[in-house]
């Protein structure tokens, strides 16, 4: 029966040699990605003649040149036309990510290949098929609305008439069109996030990349901006966003990696990673003490398939994962009081992205 | 051969891209050429009205002084439009407002783009210099060296200045942060000034001879002896040469630094 497997595999030599293991459908491909940021000031600046260094160097010099880890060896791989997701908590590495995916952050070790270019050594061809929206809207305040994009237009060898037309769609669709001719500084921030998004696509790049596109945006203009993302996946584009939001994370990507200290810790299909949020809904209890012979009492409670306690910053807490939902909040609330200890707060989840996050990195996202 | 075509077309796309991001410098400049102006050429026109003007007629100073002193201005005025017109966005760019963002996500090498900001900055030394002369004329007389057959000459050393102005502007640009930028008109720029041998030539410092050598350390001296030596050739002045080779290396050491201390902020 099993030597039947290992001759399928000896019949695809031939065919393997051709398809190079490689070269897939690959959008993204990262290996051993990897970035120290070394915040000692590099030895070449002080040929500088007399002009002091930035204030962020100084405040390296005196951490006395400590090393920060933002990704410990990242390796992804991201489908053509799919919507990524990279959810993780901040300072999770996700930014240093995007910043190395887009060029913009040179890796400490390891490669990045966007849609076959190099980040390293082809920069300037990777830079073509991609646009980026960054976290905070960055809009070149000189230059009015429309000029913002006929401009970068231009920086990518658009000739005038081409990219004035594609301005013109773009900012009809994304619906700022009446402000055309306004100063950048005159939009609201949902306004502005959306003239990145244009300024993204001018170019009309493969690859998009958006870092956090909904933090500090209105509830309104968050799901104004949803659509608007669906709606450039549905075209067939890649998408890869950053997001700690886990709603956000849920209802858009095909696929998510879980980020946390420049570790991946999941990749998958967020249908999939819910599958693997561990025993049922989550209930945490912040009590005012915990204690051996509590715990042993809420292990014993018909539906809780597992307890641990936890402590931090002076605040006890115990989560129980629970296969009857919320029906054993009873019987935890009766132990609590038969041991003297005083309920604080109960947070109830289902499981969810935010269940399994929590149990992979012990913590909140938020 | 597919090689070569691709590596013909992207150096004419990279030309193109040049030539929209300096279309940009251009565009906003242009929009901003009052306030451009009075932060760059009032100093230097105030000197002329002081120095050349009012001094000489109170009998203070030799009316001699005005062919020591239109050279010099000119030189502040090229030096710092230029240092000032590449420098000032820079710190704003790379310290908060990270607008510069959209134009090195261009596909062109950082070098070109910084490049760019170069000959911005020149051209923009150009026209600051170009606005000074002819009040400098009106207020201070004729000027001998410039005649047709000196033209050329002129160019060529108010080139090599601006340029090597421009390039110290990217140093200081991508070295400076915000909070410090008003230290360096005071600590840097305005020292620079007083003993770049603007407002006296380079040889009467010959009364102090250690300050006439540790003064070679300033570009302006070069400068302004360079104007010097094109506009006012009867005056005392480096020979052309030296200056220009003077200020070709203050280029290349300068640029050296630059583009190291750009690449760096430029790269998060």
């Amino acid at each position: 029966m099993l030597s039947s497997a290992p001759s399928h595999g000896h019949s695809l030599p031939s065919t393997a040699t051709i398809y190079i293991p490689s070269v897939t459908n690959a959008a993204i491909r990262t290996e051993h990605l990897r970035k120290v940021y070394t915040t000692a000031p590099p030895k070449s600046g002080r040929g500088a003649p007399g002009i002091a260094s930035d204030a962020s160097r100084a405040a390296a010099d005196r951490r006395g040149g400590s090393e920060i880890v933002a990704l410990e060896s990242l390796d992804l791989e991201v489908e053509s036309g799919e919507f990524f997701g990279l959810l993780g908590p901040n300072g999770a590495g996700k930014t240093t990510t995007i910043g190395i995916c887009t060029t913009r952050v040179l890796p400490t070790s390891g490669t990045a290949i966007i849609e076959g270019a190099d980040v390293r050594t082809q920069s300037t061809l990777v830079r073509q098929r991609i646009g980026v929206v960054p976290q905070r809207p960055n809009p070149d305040s000189s230059l009015n609305v429309r000029e913002n994009l006929v401009f970068h237009a231009a920086y990518f060898g658009i000739a005038r008439s081409i990219a004035n037309s594609r301005a013109r769609a773009l900012l009809e669709k994304l619906g700022i069109a009446e402000r055309s001719e306004a100063k950048v500084m005159q939009l609201s921030g949902g306004q502005q996030q959306r003239l990145m998004i244009a300024r993204a696509l001018i170019h009309e790049p493969r690859v998009i990349f958006l870092d956090e596109p909904t933090v500090g945006l209105d509830p309104q203009a968050r799901l104004d901006l949803w659509t608007i993302l669906r709606d450039l996946h549905s075209q067939g584009r890649t998408i890869v966003m950053t997001t700690h939001h886990m709603e956000e994370a849920d209802k858009l990507c095909d696929r998510l990696a879980i980020v946390d200290q420049g570790k991946l810790l999941a990749i998958d299909t967020p249908e999939a990673l819910k599958a693997r949020a561990p025993g049922g809904t989550m209930i945490e209890l912040v009590l005012d003490g915990s204690g051996e012979a509590l715990m042993l009492d809420i292990r014993a409670v018909p539906g809780v398939s597992s307890a641990e306690a936890k402590s931090e910053h002076g605040s006890n807490s115990v989560r129980v994962y629970s296969d009857r939902g919320g029906e054993v909040i009873a019987a935890l609330v009766t132990i609590a009081t038969a041991h003297a200890r005083a309920i604080r707060d109960i947070h109830l989840a289902p499981p969810s992205l935010e269940t399994l996050f929590i149990s992979l990195t012990g913590r909140q996202l938020t | 051969m597919t090689a070569i075509v691709t590596d013909v077309a992207q150096r004419a796309t990279a030309g193109r891209i040049f030539l929209a991001l300096l279309r940009r410098d251009i565009n906003v400049a242009r929009r901003e050429l009052p306030y451009f102006l009075l932060r760059t050429t009032l100093q230097p026109l105030l000197f002329i009205v002081v120095f050349g003007l009012l001094l000489p007629r109170m009998g203070y100073v030799g009316s001699a002084y005005k062919a020591a002193l239109l050279p010099g201005v000119l030189a502040v005025s090229l030096a710092f439009s230029s240092v000032q017109s590449v420098a000032l966005p820079m710190v704003a760019d790379f310290g908060w407002t990270r607008e510069i963002e959209d134009r090195l996500l261009a596909p062109i090498s950082i070098e070109l783009i910084a490049l760019e900001k170069i000959v911005a900055g020149v051209l923009q030394g150009l026209i600051a210099a170009l606005f000074v002369l002819p009040i400098a004329r009106l207020i201070m007389g004729p000027i001998d060296g410039l005649t047709a057959t000196h033209f050329a000459l002129v160019l060529f050393i108010v080139l090599l200045g601006a340029t090597a102005f421009s390039v110290l502007g990217l140093l200081m640009g991508s070295l400076v942060s915000p909070q410090q930028i008003g230290l360096m008109f005071s600590v840097i720029v305005a020292p620079m000034i007083f003993f770049g041998c603007a407002y006296y030539p380079w040889q009467n410092l010959s009364v102090f001879p250690f300050m006439k050598y540790a003064v070679l350390i300033n570009p302006l001296v070069y400068v302004a002896e360079g104007m010097r030596g094109v506009l006012t050739p009867g005056m005392p002045h480096m020979d052309l040469r030296a200056v220009s080779a003077a200020l070709i290396i203050i280029i290349a050491i300068f640029w050296t630094l630059g583009i190291r201390s750009f690449s760096k902020r430029a790269m998060g």
